[in-house]
Order: C-alpha cells, then structure tokens, then sequence
C-alpha cells in the first residue's frame, strides 16, 4: 500500500528546515518539526514545515508537544487547508529516538510521513527521504516498527519556480553568496542566452550525426521532429506586419509614458509655486 | 534601542534571504489565488551595520469583518513571535510586507501602516512583492520606506499645499526604495544544487513568452484611471485657487471701500465706524488636502516607470523574434 504514494516537496519547506536547523542550539545534533500540508489519494503534498524544540540524549527524548500544538493552531489561522501531515527531521539515518517521536505523530495524524533531510551532506549529497511506518513481527509477541521508504519527488507553483531560479543564480558567486535583482531587459537576456546555448548543442548534435561522428538516436530524433513543426509557419510579410504594428504599439506607450511623467512633473511644479 | 541610532546609520540595503522570498511567494499564491486580494505578513530580522537582514517573516491571517480582528491578530502576531523566539529565529520585527498587482500599492493605507511601522521602529522597511510579474518570469520584489521629510509631515497631519511646500514633499519624496539583494547561506546553496538537478527546466524561459499585450493593456488601464483622478483634482485645486482669489480681491476692495468711509466721517466729523469681523463677513475657504493627489501622482509615476521597463524588455523580445524569423526565411 505504501510503495504506490508519491510525496510531493514544496521547495520553501525545505528552506525553512535548513534555516531551522542553522539556527539550532547550541550542542542540538538535529532539529525536528511539523510538516503540514494535504493528502489526496496517493499524493501527500508538503506545503508548510515549522521547527518543534526538542531535547535529545542518549536514553531519551523530549519534544515540547505544548508547542507543536500551539504553533499548528496559529498555523491554522492563516491557512486552514494545511494539516498536519507528518514530521521532519535533519540527519541521515532513522534512529531509536525518531520510533518515540513517530509514535507522537500517529497520535496527531493516521499515518505520518517521516522525512528526513541530510543537512550535515554527510553522503555528499543533500539526499531528502521520507518514510512511512509499518508494524512488523509475530503476532502476539512484541512488535517493531519498520520505516519503508516513498518516493519524494519536488513541486512548486509558477512563481515559486521563478524564485527558486532567481535565488540559483547566488550559488555561483560563492564568496558574496549575493543575487541582484536584475532588470527585466537582464533577464530576457540571461534567458536568451541559455536559448542559444541549448540551440548551439542541439546544433552541434545534428552536425555530428550528419558527419557521422556519433550514432544517431530515434528518440532525440522525434524530439527534434517535434521541435521543427512546432514553429509556426507564417508568411513573411505577416509576421513583418504583426511585429511592426507591436513594436509601434510599445514605442507609442513609452512615448506616452514618458509624456505623463513629463506632464506629472509639470503639474507638481506648478501647483508648488 | 532603535530611536537611539542616529540617522548617520540608515539603512542603505536590504538583504533578504531566500527562505522569506519563498515564503512570501507561498502565502500569496495560496490565499491570493482565484482574486485580487492582498496578502500581508511580518517581516523578522535585524539590522547588521547599515544593513537590514530580513531572516525570516510569517503571514498574517486572513482579514475578515469581526469587530475584534485587530485584537486577535495583535495576540496572533505575539505569539507568532513569542514561538519564533524559541527555535532561535530573530524575532525583531524589522517591517512587513504587502503583495500587489501590476505595482498599485501607493495609497493611503500603506503610508498609514508604513507611518506607524517607522513611528515605532525607525528601520522598518515594506517589501512589496507582485505575483503576476513573478509569474510571467520576473521575480517582482522592491523594499520601500517613507523618507525622513515625509515622517515629519505626516506627523503633522497638515496636508495643505503650504504645509507641503515647507516640507519640500511631492510625489518624488513621499517613498524611497532601497535597494535588495537575495542571499542564501551554504547550506542552502547546497540544497539549491540539489533542487537544480530535479526540477524542470521548462519554466526558465517564462521570461521569454511574446504574449505581452494584455499586462501592457491592464497597466494603460490602471494609468488611465489615474490620470482621470489627478484631472479632477487639479481642476479642485484650479477652483480653489480662483475662488480665494476673487475673494481675497472683494475683501480687498471692501476694506478700502470702509477706510474711505472712515476718512469722510472724521472730516465730517462723525464717529468710525465699529469695527467688524472680516472672517465672518469673508470665511477663509477651506483649503484642499493635497496629499491624496500627490499620492496618486506618485503612484502614476511608478505605472509610468514599470510601464517604460516593460516596454523596454518586450521591444528586446520582438527583435529576438524577428531576428529568428529572418533567419528562418533565408
């Protein structure tokens, strides 16, 4: 039953987990959280996250439940679409502890989801798992808990992605780590830019095929198909005219534009003397 | 602690993380989504030397029509921040934010809210954040603050034209935008490699989308309804101005007219006559605020500037697309 549920990441939750756990306390191996948001069918969908303090040692474990449950309430104010679908936790692996916490949870929620974000990149790589909880053992003896694994997979609204692209570009200034905003006219330059990096290598493949460098591939060679018919065929003159008439449309706004600014600065002048 | 920096310390930069970028875009796309309603929140954080680090922020609720709203969400903010405090976030209320449509946001009720945030703490800044640009490709975030001139003017609450003037207020210097910049720390970096390898790339080139026309057209809109205001109320301001006129000039010819008199009866030797109230006989007009127009003066020339910027990167797409076209048909 578990292997057929897909879980859907929102990238801002796992924003905040990082940021919850640069702010953890001092000597605090991990943090842990509440992850909110909504399940529909097979598809658990994880919109929101809040930290939960805890204390951790090595034979017990204490999570501020008052805390958690307060935070979810306030939560809810905003947004009462989001529940409480499950339970963070930064660190590679499932541990004893998280059995305890887990039991919490399923109190809060039928079947919790447990997710667990590497935020020490101790494989590496940030690798985000979530896991679900089954029962196992013999019936009539004691019983364990065995956490099986569901496929994570990354969502995002339109604008969400926008962002998260936007935010991409600090990661190759690694010193400042700063983005600028940029101009509109800068980011339809950065996006033609990569149009014609990707035309390049596309070009470049096609050359190599027909030289005979490389072995052709059927599927790259639908896809192109698909590429070249889907450029609408439009007569010379029409599309001259239709982007002629565009292009007077926008210099006659700007012209107005700027004749308002001029207008507005006329009038304020005026009517300050 | 704020009031005691001077102004020597202002604030020149917002830095923003990215955690706060998302999260605003999150709030206003999942309770702004289907209409045009505004999303606000608060924004937490510190300021680092001349720099304002916005860390973190959560969404304010829904508004609705109970006559305690403004209470419960006072107690709702607290506790917000009282939680916050306990996983360590910075819990210094640096601002707030606001989401707008195609940038209409200069009015009345922010400069209230951005009065007030400045009145109690001097660094507060407000983001604000346009959905639909953001949509279109262009991540739309600007940070504003009322500057010094107008804080004072505000606080007089006298928004005649002379009180204005004194003040050296027009529609340039009511907001000043700071500028931003997003930054992340490494692990989140790290964690946007991760995201870089599993995410589509289908949605980089939204910037690129030729369908320009119809924003072009809502913004003409939203500008023409704002010139049609500032019409009329120049025109207010044009019969305001006549009328004192032609009043100050009756009065004037009244009090000549009485010196006159004046002079005849003492020769005659008559008593003056008693002396009269002049503002009762010539009540002084009321004169019009003029702050509401200055206003939408400011907001038309933000339309203007954001109409220019549009134009500008739209021209840029067209002569890609002609460039391609022509290449195409050789």
């Amino acid at each position: 039953m578990a292997s057929n549920l897909v879980c859907k990441v929102h990238p801002v939750v796992l924003f905040s987990i990082i940021d919850a756990y640069e702010r953890r306390n001092e000597g605090a191996k991990r943090v842990i959280g509440t992850l909110l948001g909504s399940v529909e069918k097979n598809i658990i969908e994880i919109t929101n996250c809040f930290a939960v303090p805890h204390n951790e040692s090595d034979d017990e474990v204490a999570v501020d439940i008052e805390y958690a449950r307060n935070m979810y309430e306030l939560h809810k104010k905003v947004n009462n679409n989001e529940n409480i679908i499950g339970w963070f936790s930064t660190g590679l692996e499932v541990s004893v502890h998280s059995v305890l916490i887990h039991d919490y949870y399923s109190r809060e929620t039928k079947n919790p989801i447990h997710m667990t974000v590497d935020a020490h990149v101790k494989g590496g790589k940030m690798s985000i798992k979530a896991y679900l909880s089954t029962m196992i053992g013999v019936p009539g003896k004691t019983t364990g808990t065995m956490f099986t694994p569901v496929q994570v997979e990354h969502i995002s609204y339109a604008p969400e992605q926008v962002g998260v692209e936007t935010l991409m570009k600090g990661k190759y200034n690694p010193l400042e780590r700063v983005v600028q905003p940029q101009s509109d006219l800068q980011q339809v330059e950065t996006s033609s830019e990569w149009i014609r990096g990707m035309l390049a290598q596309v070009t470049q493949y096609v050359d190599d095929v027909l030289a005979g460098k490389i072995q052709s591939d059927n599927q790259t060679g639908r896809y192109l198909l698909d590429l070249v018919t889907s450029v609408p065929h439009i007569e010379a003159e029409k599309f001259e005219e239709m982007l002629n008439s565009n292009m007077k449309d926008l210099l006659m706004v700007v012209y107005l534009a700027n004749l308002t600014k001029t207008q507005l600065a006329l009038t304020e002048k005026l009517s300050t003397l | 602690m704020a009031s005691k920096r001077g102004i020597d310390s202002q604030v020149e930069l917002v830095q923003i993380d990215g955690l706060v970028v998302l999260k605003m875009i999150k709030h206003s796309q999942e309770e702004g989504a289907g209409g045009t309603d505004l999303v606000q929140g608060v924004l937490l954080g510190m300021v680092v030397e001349n720099r304002l680090e916005i860390t973190n922020c959560f969404p304010f609720p829904k508004h609705n029509e109970d006559e305690d709203f403004d209470q419960v969400s006072v107690q709702y903010q607290i506790e917000m921040m009282r939680n916050l405090r306990h996983v360590n976030v910075d819990h210094l209320h640096v601002g707030w934010y606001q989401s707008s449509y195609f940038g209409a946001f200069i009015n009345r009720a922010l400069l209230d809210s951005q009065f007030n945030y400045q009145h109690s703490i001097e660094e507060s800044v407000v983001l604000i954040y346009d959905p639909l640009r953001t949509t279109q490709g262009f991540l739309s975030l600007k940070a504003y603050r009322l500057t010094p001139e107008m804080m004072k003017f505000y606080k007089e609450s006298d928004f005649t034209p002379e009180n204005m003037a004194k003040h050296g207020i027009n529609f340039e210097t009511i907001l000043e935008e700071i500028p931003i910049v997003l930054r992340n720390s490494h692990l989140v970096n790290a964690l946007l490699c991760e995201l870089s390898d599993k995410t589509k790339k289908d949605q980089k080139f939204s910037a690129l989308d030729l369908g320009t026309s119809s924003m072009l057209e809502k913004n003409l809109r939203q500008l023409m309804e704002c010139v049609d205001e500032v019409a009329v109320d120049t025109n207010k301001y044009l019969n305001y101005q006549r009328n004192n006129f032609r009043q100050q000039q009756t009065k004037q010819q009244y009090i000549l007219k009485r010196d006159q008199e004046n002079l005849q009866r003492k020769q005659r030797g008559e008593p003056p006559l008693p002396e009269e109230d002049l503002n009762k006989l010539f009540k002084p007009l009321p004169t019009p605020q003029r702050l509401d127009c200055t206003l939408v003066a400011g907001q038309m020339d933000s339309y203007c500037k954001q109409v220019c910027e549009f134009a500008s990167q739209s021209l840029a797409k067209l002569f890609m697309a002609e460039t391609l076209h022509v290449d195409q048909t050789n």
